[in-house]
C-alpha cells in the first residue's frame, strides 16, 4: 500500500517524455537567459522594464528559490521524506560564506570551497542521525536541528553571526563584476545558472538508478528492503545531495542580497519550502521550480500590496489579516491541500489527460463473471 | 441471481472487487450466506479469504454490493456495520495488549445486557484473569478473549477468521466448542485452513481461488472428493 | 544550594509548560497519527484569550485570573474542536495532507493574530500574588512557577484518571494501539478524535495562559516557538506515549534550565540550554530511536 496518498504522487518525469521535455527545457532556459536584454514591460507583473535591475533582482530571487524548492523536492517529492528543517542547509550557504569573508577576511575561493564542504558534511552527519527514525519523528527531528541552527545564529556566539541584526557582506572580498546595481544582470545569470544546474542535477538524479530507488522507497520501503537494498543509505544520499544543492542556493542568495539576515534560519522558511513544493506539485521537476518562483514573487508583491493604499482603505477587520502576507499564503496553502493537492503540475496533468483521447484506466473493467 | 430458496439469505455478497496498491485481490466475489448455521470460507493462502472478511466490514475499500438482511453495507462506515449486529474474530486476534482482560471485554460491549455469563462459562480462565494485562496472556488465552468479544453481544452474524491458527490441540477443542455454542445464537462465516475444524463446524462451504469464488456447496461433498479438495485447497486435509 | 533549589523548581516549571502543550500532541498523535502543527495556535489562543478576558473583567484577583483561566480553557476547547471537525476530519487517513493543512493553519493563524494584536509582546496583567516569591529551603521561588507546576500536576492527574476510568478514556487507550479494531467493535472512533483534540486544546490553552504569567507577556510567535520544544519532548518521550511525554517534559525542562543558567554564568552563553536539548534529542535517537517509553518499531 503506498505511504503517500495518490494525489501527491509523481505526475511525471521531468517536463514530459524524453525529447519533448528536453527541448522545452532548453527553450525555456534560453528565453530566461535573454531576459536582461528584454527592453519591454509586463505591466501589472513588474514595475518598469524587464531588463532593469529592479525586475532582474526579483527574477533572480525567484530563480534561487526555484532551485532551492527543487532541492527540497528531491527529498520530499521524490523520496517521500518530510523534512521540516531544510532551511538549515540554505542558511549554511549564506552564513558560512558570509562569516568567512566578512569576519575572517578569507579570499573568495577558499571561502566557497569551505562552504561546499560544509554543505556536504553537515547534511551527511545530521541526516545520518535523523534518518534513524522515519515519518513524523523524522520531520520533528529535522525541525529540531534547524531550530538549533537558528538559536545559534540569533545567539551570536563570539559575535560571528551578527545576531538579530544580521551580517552585511564585506564586498571587498567579492570580484567587481558582481557588485553594484549595474551588475545585477551578472547576478541574475548566476542565479539562473544555479537553477539550471540544480535542474539538471535533479533530472539526472531522478532518472538514474538511485533515483529509481528513491521513488521505490517513497512508494513502499519494505519492497526495497526485500530487493536486498538498504533504504537508509539511499535516503542518506538524497538527504546529502539535496542539502548540498540548498547550500549552493544560499551562496547565490547571499550575493544577491549583499548580506545575511537571521530570518532565513527560522522554521518559517522551511515551511515555506514545503508550501512551494506542494504549490508546484510534488514529484514533478518543473512543478516545484515554478512553485518556488511563484511563491517568492507572491511574497514580494504581497508585501508591497499590504502597504498599499487599497488595503488601507479596507475596514479594520478585513485589513488586519490581508495586510499580513503569511496569512494569505497560509490560507492559500490550506485551499491547495484541500482542492489541488497535486499543485500546479497536478492541474496541468489533469488538463493534459483530458485533452488526450480517452483511455480507460486499468482495473476498472469488470472481469468476466465466474459461474458458481 | 439465485433461484428462490426456502432459507432466506442473511448475507449477500455481489461482485465485490478489492484493490490493494497494484494488486487486484478480489476480482468479483459473489456468494450468499444463509440464515443460521456455519458457512465456511475456504481456499489456499492468498486466495482472498481475509480480504473478503475485511471487505464485508468495510475495513478495506471495495466496490460491488454487500447486503446484510437487505441492508446495503457498502455505504456505511465500519462502526455502523458492526452495530447492525456483526461480530468479528480477527485473524491476528487483535486484542489490546495494554488493556486488561476486563477492559478488552468492556470495550466490546454493545448491548444493554452483555452475555458475561456465557463468556465465563465457556472460558472460566478469563474470569480468573480479569485484571491481567491482555498482552501477557498466552496465545490460546488471547484467542479466548477474541472469541469472547464476539459472544458478548447479540449478533446476526459473526465473522471468524482462522480462530485455530497457532493453537495447541487442547485450545483448538476449546475454540471449536465455543464456536459451536456461538453458532446456536448467530450465523457464522468461518475462515479456516484447518479442514477438520471446518468439517466439524460447517454446513455449507464457499471456496475462493485467486480472488474469485471457485466452488460452493456442502462441506461433506467437497471433502469426500480428495481430487477436488486438493485442487481447491491445496492439501488433502490436515 | 539555594541556587540548585531555585533551578530545580524553575526547571520543573518549564517542564510543566512543556507537559501541558506536549500532552495534547502526544494523545493526538498516538490516536490519530496526525502531527498537529497547528497545536501551537491553541497555546497562542489561550494566552491572548486569557489576557483579553482579564483586562475586561471588573473583578479583583484572584477571581479575575481564575475566570480568565476558565475562559481560555473554553476557548481552547472550542477552537481545537472546530479545527478538528473542519480541517482534520475531512482528510481522514490522508496523513501527509493533514500535516500540511495544519502547517498552513499555523502560518495563517499566527499572521492573523499578528495582524489584529500587533507583533509586539503584550504585557500580561498578572495577579499580584503570582509575582511574589515563596521561601523554600532558603531559595526564593517565584510563585508563577509553583502555579505552573501545580496546574500541570492537576492536569496530569485528571488526564490519567480520564484515561484510566472513563469509557472514552478506554476508547482512546485502545485506539492508540489499534484504531481499526476499535471501529470493528462498533465504536465511532472519530468522536474520540474530536474529544482528544479538544482536550489537547484545553491543555495547550492553559500552557498559553501560564506561559504568559511566566514570561510576563504574550506574543504571536510564542505558540510556534514553544511547539518546537514540545515536538522534541514527545519524540524523546516516545511518540504516542502519554507517560513518556511527562517524563521527557521534566527531563527537558530541567536540563534546559540548569544548562542555560550555568552556561550564562560561566561563558555568557545563555542559549546553551536550548541547544543541549537538541543534543539530547540526537543522543536519544542514536541510542533508542523509539524514545524513552515508546514501543519498539517494527
Amino acid at each position: 500500500m503506498s505511504k503517500q496518498s495518490d494525489s501527491l504522487s509523481p505526475q511525471g518525469r521531468g517536463l514530459g517524455r524524453g525529447a519533448w521535455g528536453t527541448a522545452t527545457a532548453v527553450v525555456v532556459f534560453a528565453l530566461l537567459a535573454a531576459v536582461p536584454f528584454a527592453d519591454f514591460e509586463i505591466p501589472g507583473l513588474f514595475n518598469g522594464l524587464l531588463s532593469q535591475p529592479g525586475a532582474l533582482q526579483l527574477l533572480a530571487l525567484c530563480a534561487v528559490f526555484a532551485g532551492v524548492a527543487l532541492s527540497y523536492n528531491l527529498l520530499f517529492g521524490y523520496t517521500g521524506l518530510l523534512s521540516f528543517g531544510h532551511a538549515l542547509y540554505f542558511s549554511v550557504g549564506i552564513y558560512v560564506t558570509d562569516i568567512l569573508l566578512t569576519r575572517y577576511h578569507w579570499a573568495l575561493v577558499p571561502a566557497l570551497a569551505t562552504t561546499f564542504a560544509a554543505g556536504i558534511a553537515l547534511p551527511l552527519v545530521l541526516g545520518a542521525i535523523s534518518l534513524r527514525v522515519g515519518g513524523i519523528a523524522f520531520a520533528m527531528v529535522t525541525l529540531a536541528f534547524a531550530q538549533a541552527g537558528s538559536i545559534l545564529v540569533y545567539a551570536n556566539p563570539a559575535r560571528l553571526t551578527g545576531g538579530e541584526e544580521g551580517l552585511g557582506l564585506d564586498v571587498t572580498r567579492i570580484p567587481d563584476f558582481l557588485i553594484g546595481v549595474i551588475n545585477t544582470k551578472n547576478l541574475y545569470w548566476i542565479a539562473l545558472g544555479y537553477l539550471v544546474f540544480t535542474f539538471v542535477v535533479c533530472w539526472w538524479a531522478v532518472n538514474s538508478r538511485p533515483g529509481k530507488v528513491w521513488q521505490a522507497i517513497r512508494e513502499n520501503e519494505r519492497r526495497v528492503e526485500v530487493m536486498g537494498l538498504n533504504p537508509y543509505v539511499f535516503k542518506l544520499l538524497t538527504f546529502t545531495l539535496s542539502g548540498f544543492l540548498a547550500t549552493l542556493g544560499g551562496i547565490v542568495y547571499l550575493l544577491l542580497l549583499g548580506g545575511a539576515t537571521p530570518g532565513v534560519t527560522t522554521a518559517s522558511l522551511s515551511l515555506s519550502l514545503l508550501l512551494m513544493v506542494v504549490l508546484g506539485g510534488a514529484g514533478s521537476l518543473w512543478g516545484p521550480a515554478l512553485g518556488g518562483a511563484l511563491y517568492e514573487y507572491l511574497d514580494f508583491r504581497l508585501l508591497k500590496l499590504s502597504s498599499s493604499s487599497e488595503i488601507h482603505a479596507l475596514p479594520g477587520w478585513l485589513r488586519a489579516p490581508l495586510a499580513e502576507p503569511l496569512f494569505i499564503l497560509g490560507v492559500l496553502f490550506i485551499l491547495l491541500v484541500f482542492f489541488f493537492p497535486g499543485g500546479i503540475a497536478g492541474i496541468a496533468g489533469r488538463l493534459r489527460r483530458a485533452a488526450r483521447p480517452h483511455r480507460p484506466l486499468p482495473g476498472v473493467e469488470a472481469p468476466a463473471k465466474v459461474a458458481p | 441471481m439465485s433461484a428462490p430458496t426456502a432459507t432466506r439469505n442473511l448475507l449477500e455478497v455481489d461482485d465485490v472487487h478489492v484493490h490493494l496498491g497494484e494488486s487486484h485481490i478480489l476480482q468479483g466475489v459473489s456468494f450468499q450466506v444463509p440464515v443460521g448455521g456455519v458457512t465456511a470460507l475456504l481456499g489456499r493462502n492468498g486466495a482472498g479469504k481475509t480480504t473478503t472478511i475485511k471487505a464485508i466490514l468495510g475495513l478495506v475499500g471495495r466496490s460491488g454490493s454487500i447486503r446484510l438482511s437487505e441492508r446495503e453495507l457498502t455505504r456505511m462506515p465500519t462502526h455502523q456495520i458492526v452495530r447492525l449486529g456483526v461480530g468479528y474474530v480477527p485473524e491476528e486476534r487483535e486484542i489490546f495488549s495494554e488493556l486488561s482482560v476486563a477492559e478488552n471485554l468492556k470495550l466490546a460491549e454493545r448491548d444493554k445486557a452483555p452475555r458475561y455469563d456465557l463468556v465465563f462459562e465457556l472460558f472460566p480462565e478469563l474470569e480468573q484473569r480479569r485484571a491481567q494485562a491482555a498482552g501477557s496472556l498466552s496465545g490460546g488465552q488471547q484467542q479466548m478473549v477474541a472469541i469472547a468479544r464476539a459472544l458478548l453481544n447479540d449478533n446476526q452474524i459473526i465473522l471468524v477468521d482462522e480462530p485455530t491458527k497457532g493453537l495447541s490441540p487442547l485450545m483448538v477443542t476449546n475454540a471449536t466448542t465455543a464456536l459451536k455454542r456461538a453458532a446456536q445464537a448467530a450465523t457464522l462465516l468461518l475462515v479456516e485452513q484447518n479442514l477438520q475444524v471446518a468439517r466439524t463446524l460447517a454446513d455449507k462451504v464457499v471456496v475462493l481461488d485467486q480472488g474469485r469464488v471457485a466452488y460452493t456447496g456442502d462441506v461433506a461433498e467437497l471433502l469426500a472428493d480428495p481430487a477436488l479438495a486438493r485442487l481447491y485447497l491445496g492439501v488433502g486435509g490436515h | 544550594m539555594s541556587t540548585i533549589i531555585l533551578l530545580l523548581v524553575t526547571g520543573l516549571g518549564l517542564g510543566a509548560l512543556y507537559f501541558l502543550i506536549a500532552s495534547g500532541l502526544s494523545l493526538t498523535y498516538g490516536l490519530m497519527r496526525v502531527l498537529n502543527f497547528a497545536h501551537g495556535i491553541f497555546l497562542t489562543v489561550g494566552g491572548y484569550a486569557s489576557w483579553w478576558i482579564a483586562v475586561r473583567l471588573p473583578l479583583e484577583d484572584p477571581w479575575r485570573f481564575l475566570v480568565a483561566l476558565v475562559g481560555c480553557m473554553l476557548v481552547g476547547a472550542i477552537v481545537a474542536a472546530a479545527v478538528e471537525v473542519s480541517l482534520i476530519r475531512p482528510l481522514y487517513r490522508r496523513h501527509i495532507e493533514q500535516v500540511l493543512v495544519t502547517v498552513g493553519l499555523a502560518l495563517a493563524f499566527t499572521a492573523l493574530v499578528q495582524g489584529i494584536f500587533g507583533a509586539d509582546p503584550i504585557s500580561y496583567p498578572a495577579p499580584r500574588w503570582t509575582q511574589g516569591v515563596t521561601q523554600l529551603a532558603g531559595a526564593n521561588i517565584p510563585n508563577s512557577r509553583l502555579l505552573a507546576i501545580a496546574v500541570a500536576a492537576a492536569v496530569f492527574l485528571l488526564l490519567s484518571a480520564f484515561l484510566r476510568f472513563t469509557r472514552w478514556g478506554l476508547i482512546v487507550r485502545a485506539g492508540v494501539e489499534n484504531r481499526a479494531m476499535v471501529t470493528a467493535l462498533g465504536i465511532d472512533v472519530q468522536r474520540a478524535f474530536t474529544l482528544v483534540f479538544a482536550l489537547g486544546g484545553v491543555a495547550a490553552a492553559l500552557a498559553g495562559a501560564l506561559g504568559a504569567l511566566y514570561f510576563g507577556n504574550i506574543d504571536p510567535q510564542r505558540g510556534t516557538a514553544t511547539l518546537i520544544f514540545a515536538f522534541i519532548v514527545i519524540v524523546i518521550g516516545g511518540l504516542g506515549s502519554f507517560t513518556g511525554s511527562v517524563l521527557a517534559a521534566v527531563v527537558v525542562g530541567l536540563l534546559q534550565q540548569f544548562i542555560n543558567y550555568y552556561a550564562s554564568v560561566y561563558w555568557g552563553f545563555s542559549a546553551a540550554g536550548d541547544l543541549s536539548v537538541v543534543l539530547l534529542l540526537a543522543v536519544v535517537l542514536l541510542w533508542r530511536p523509539q524514545g524513552l517509553l515508546g514501543r519498539s518499531v517494527g
